[in-house]
């Protein structure tokens, strides 16, 4: 760490927003914020889903305008009125979905975004010469559609300083990384701070902030509620700060001993799939099985096949032979999602609206979406006219909202009208309500905020524990390590042996997800 | 400066998705009366003699019924395809598919005669117009081709087919050589209502029926919950263990047996034998109907009275006003428009805005 804060000095800070309000609609999104950066620091901006980070973000960087407040920029009062003019003061800005065009080079890439007509071989030079000053190595050729997400992400950050920024905003820079590559940017971040440049650094991983950060601003709903220096705070007093409540911590009991041999309930033998479109992952000779009482975690970068391997479980796509999958001891590779369900299985897949739910259809009716299969004697009357029983469903969608705690604004509101977090409790309930002796979950607590992702780990927790199997697949090394007994990693298609969490470590499973062999990971890991 | 925006609505609403018809309604009859004071006609009486006046004699109301019926049977089987994104334009096809099956039984065995013969005709031209609306669904279940233009086309294949059938093999021998089938025996003609008072038949009934068990069938059995769910997003129906597929060959068939049973009731009831032209355009009319009755079979009863007002108002203005009978299609044209304009207020709300940021008032 060679950076210094130099805030505490009498020099004016690079940036200073005073009684910063943006006003939508009814929504306070930010209400009076008052935020400082100083030249040459890493200041971190926390705060839970929808606390306003966002919005702050984009008023500084000119693509929001604020309600009222001011903005003082190397202690002059400026109004940023759009993105080219928080470009052209020295604003420059990192977003957590990159913009690029997969079918052009890096250096063009580049070029489009240069507002002079540069030609593509100056670009690619000095391309290539901040990439080699600041640890970012990039070929300036490669077509973007062939490089890893890390690589894309050098590509914006590149972007971002040729421009010769004096703040640069990272929003949740590291959620698409591997935590080796987590480990590369920070080192590039430390370098650029050392060189007085100052950075906003967006995230609600708390061990990298108190890692990196000099300076932390504290926001939740939309104010702020503290500052600090994460260096001297704990992840639990961080974490109640930004939450504003103590998080329940996940009673992780162990798996009983005493049925060690117990068959699996969910098994792959030999999966493999070509890609279905273009944007598709092929599946490569994929095995797994899961026992009575275990969670596998299944840890993975995006757009590694995940989405593909769950709908090959689900049986929403079918397999080519009938016992490449097995649900308690059945066959179940040629039999479609709602002869699965019937097998036992349940599934709550990664997409909420759209896949898990209709969004513009009411929570009764979305229940019935996955239930009126396995619960038609409850659900539908009248033989064989299948009359969808309206009385039943509010009752069962009512015993869910209490179970899992959904707070909605409506008695039956569209799926649409619940938040991120309120629908996932509602679609984890839905299926944990019929007792799922196997239950496949992706990205369980994805946008969902603290308190209700802690809920949802330990109902899958306690699932796992009343006797049922348990996959679960997320981006989030945390919360894997937090609930499950093993860890896969998948990459490229490929899921790696499972490694029981007391041999696991994150340096690890960031190798396995890189895609190192797995033989080499554990001499690694063993050199370590 | 001053700007119109238009900002979506957090949940769509539902006074508008009520009000949206009749706003659609009452600009038509704007657009209207600008449409005739261009002609010079008096916008009121002209007005009047156009949707006022076809209600006020028995006869004609017994008319509104004729028209309403194909309509309302067809549109309620588009519903069901619209409802379940599958965009069946082809119904008018069916109709003609259903029409000339239907006709099989009078027209090349006109001696027969007995109560079973209304029925397997009826039957007949329900077979006749599934099979027709089979080859779309066929085609966009099994290639992925665009059911729009395929069902559209094979209109105009329907249609001289038809042609060539009543000016060929089942002319009318001794016909004059007009392009008509023989006239239908008694046992093979759909009766009137209310013999009495004027031509209404049993087709309109026979609409009430369908728009009723339709009705039934989208709002409270599974198959409805299913259509629904596949029509608004086909991920979560696979997810639901829903057959996208399955359900495009069950949409298709459900509106190509009730576009079928319009023809051969349109047939059988209110024109008694085979023709070169026996619709009006019933089956792209019926597209408007659907949408009016916003997709729901006891709105499409009314949207159907609507729309066959249009056509009485175009016959009668011919008359009266002395302006093409083409007129109804330019209001049934306006219809559309306005529906679907209206249709935005529902999931959009209009904020006028002036200068840079300022709302300034919330309209709508």
């Amino acid at each position: 760490m060679t950076g210094t804060t130099r805030i505490n000095g009498s020099e004016t800070p690079l940036l200073e927003a005073s009684k910063l309000t943006k006003i939508f609609g009814t929504l306070k999104a930010c209400d009076e914020i008052n935020l400082t950066i100083g030249t040459g620091e890493i200041h971190s901006l926390l705060g839970e889903n929808g606390a306003g980070k966002s919005t702050l973000v984009k008023m500084l960087f000119g693509a929001l305008q604020p309600t009222s407040g001011d903005i003082a920029w190397k202690g002059q009062s400026v109004t940023v009125s759009n993105p080219a003019m928080g470009r052209s003061l020295g604003i420059g800005m990192v977003f957590q979905h990159f913009s690029l065009f997969d079918a052009l080079t890096a250096a063009e890439n580049i070029a489009l975004s240069l507002d002079e007509k540069t030609p593509l071989d100056t670009i690619a030079a000095r391309a290539k010469e901040i990439g080699q000053t600041y640890g970012l190595p990039v070929d300036p050729e490669a077509l973007v559609g062939d490089l890893s997400v890390g690589e894309r992400q050098r590509i914006e950050i590149i972007r971002c300083l040729l421009q010769n920024p004096d703040l640069i905003i990272l929003d949740e820079p590291t959620s698409v990384l591997t935590p080796q590559e987590a480990d590369l940017l920070f080192v590039t971040l430390e370098r650029l701070r050392s060189e007085g440049k100052s950075i906003l650094y967006i995230s609600h991983r708390l061990e990298e902030v108190r890692r990196l950060c000099d300076r932390a601003t504290v926001l939740r709903h939309g104010k702020v509620v503290g500052q600090c220096d994460p260096r001297a705070e704990t992840t639990a007093s961080l974490a109640r700060m930004m939450v504003g409540s103590d998080i329940h911590i996940i009673d992780r009991h162990p798996v009983e001993a005493s049925a060690p041999a117990q068959a699996a309930l969910i098994e792959v033998k030999g999966l493999s799939q070509k890609p279905r479109g273009p944007f598709s992952v092929s599946l490569h000779d994929i095995h797994l099985a899961v026992r009575s009482g275990e969670i596998l975690g299944i840890a993975g970068v995006a757009g590694n096949g995940q989405g593909e391997l769950f709908e090959a479980i689900s049986g929403e796509v079918l397999q080519e032979r009938p016992d490449i999958i097995r649900i308690r001891g059945t066959d179940a590779g040629r039999i479609g999602i709602s002869a699965r369900r019937k097998l036992g299985a349940a599934f709550v897949p990664e997409e909420r609206l759209g896949h898990g739910a209709v969004p513009d259809m009411s929570l009764t009716n979305n229940l019935l979406l996955s239930r009126h299969s396995t619960d038609r004697k409850v659900f539908l009357t009248g033989g064989t006219l299948k009359l969808v029983a309206e009385a039943s469903l509010a009752s069962a969608a009512k015993r869910i909202v209490t179970q899992m705690d959904v707070r909605k604004s409506a008695e039956n509101p569209d799926a649409s009208a619940l938040s991120g977090g309120n629908l996932q409790k509602f679609l984890i309930g839905r299926e944990l309500d019929r007792n799922p002796s196997v239950m496949i979950v992706n990205q369980p607590t994805w946008g969902v905020d603290a308190g209700a992702a802690a809920h949802i780990r330990q109902a899958l927790v306690d699932l796992a524990r009343s006797g049922s199997a348990v996959i679960v697949i997320s981006q989030d090394l945390d919360e894997l390590f937090e609930i499950s007994d093993r860890i896969a990693a998948m990459v490229h298609g490929r899921l790696s042996e499972s490694v029981p969490i007391e041999a696991m470590s994150r340096e690890r499973v960031g190798l396995m997800m890189g895609g190192v062999d797995h033989s080499t990971a554990l001499a690694n890991a063993g050199a370590a | 400066m001053m700007r119109i925006e238009i900002v979506k609505r957090p949940q769509h609403s539902a006074l508008f998705s009520a009000l949206s018809p009749f706003i659609a309604l009452f600009l038509t009859l704007i657009a209207g009366a600008i449409l005739f004071s261009i002609l010079g006609k008096n916008p009121i009486s002209a007005l009047y003699s156009y949707f006022v006046e076809p209600l006020t004699e028995v006869w004609s109301i017994h008319e509104l019924l004729v028209k309403a019926a194909p309509l309302i049977l067809i549109a309620v089987g588009l519903s069901v395809c619209f409802l379940s994104n599958n965009w069946n334009i082809g119904a008018e096809g069916q109709l003609i598919a259903g029409g000339i099956a239907g006709s099989i039984l009078p027209v090349m065995f006109p001696d027969l005669q007995g109560w079973y013969v209304l029925p397997i005709m009826l039957l007949l031209g329900m077979a006749g117009g599934m099979a027709y609306a089979t080859i779309p669904a066929f085609l966009k279940v099994r290639f992925n081709t665009n059911e729009i233009l395929t069902s559209l086309m094979l209109v105009y294949v329907a249609q001289l087919f038809l042609d060539w059938l009543v000016r060929g093999h089942w002319r009318n021998p001794q016909g004059y050589n007009f392009p008509e089938t023989v006239q239908f025996n008694p046992s093979a003609i759909l009766p009137e209502i209310w013999m009495a008072s004027g031509r209404a038949h049993w087709g309109f009934i026979l609409a009430l029926v369908a728009a009723v068990l339709v009705w039934f069938m989208l709002s409270r059995t599974l198959n409805g919950y299913e259509i629904k769910v596949l029509g608004r997003s086909s991920r979560a129906g696979r997810f639901a263990g829903f057959s996208a597929g399955r359900l495009t060959f069950f949409a298709f068939l459900i509106s190509g047996a009730l576009a079928g049973l319009a023809g051969i009731a349109e047939v059988s009831g209110a024109v008694g034998q085979l023709r070169t032209s026996i619709s009006p355009g019933y089956g792209f009319t019926a597209i408007i109907v659907a949408f009016l009755g916003r997709l729901n079979p006891l709105g499409i009863i009314a949207a159907g009275l609507v729309l066959a007002l249009s056509y009485l108002g175009g016959e009668a203005a011919q008359i009266s006003l002395g302006i093409s009978e083409k007129s109804a299609r330019i209001f049934q044209g306006i219809i559309l428009f306005f529906v679907l304009a209206s249709d935005t207020l529902i999931y959009y709300r209009i904020r006028i805005v002036s200068r840079a940021g300022d709302a300034v008032a919330k309209g709508a």
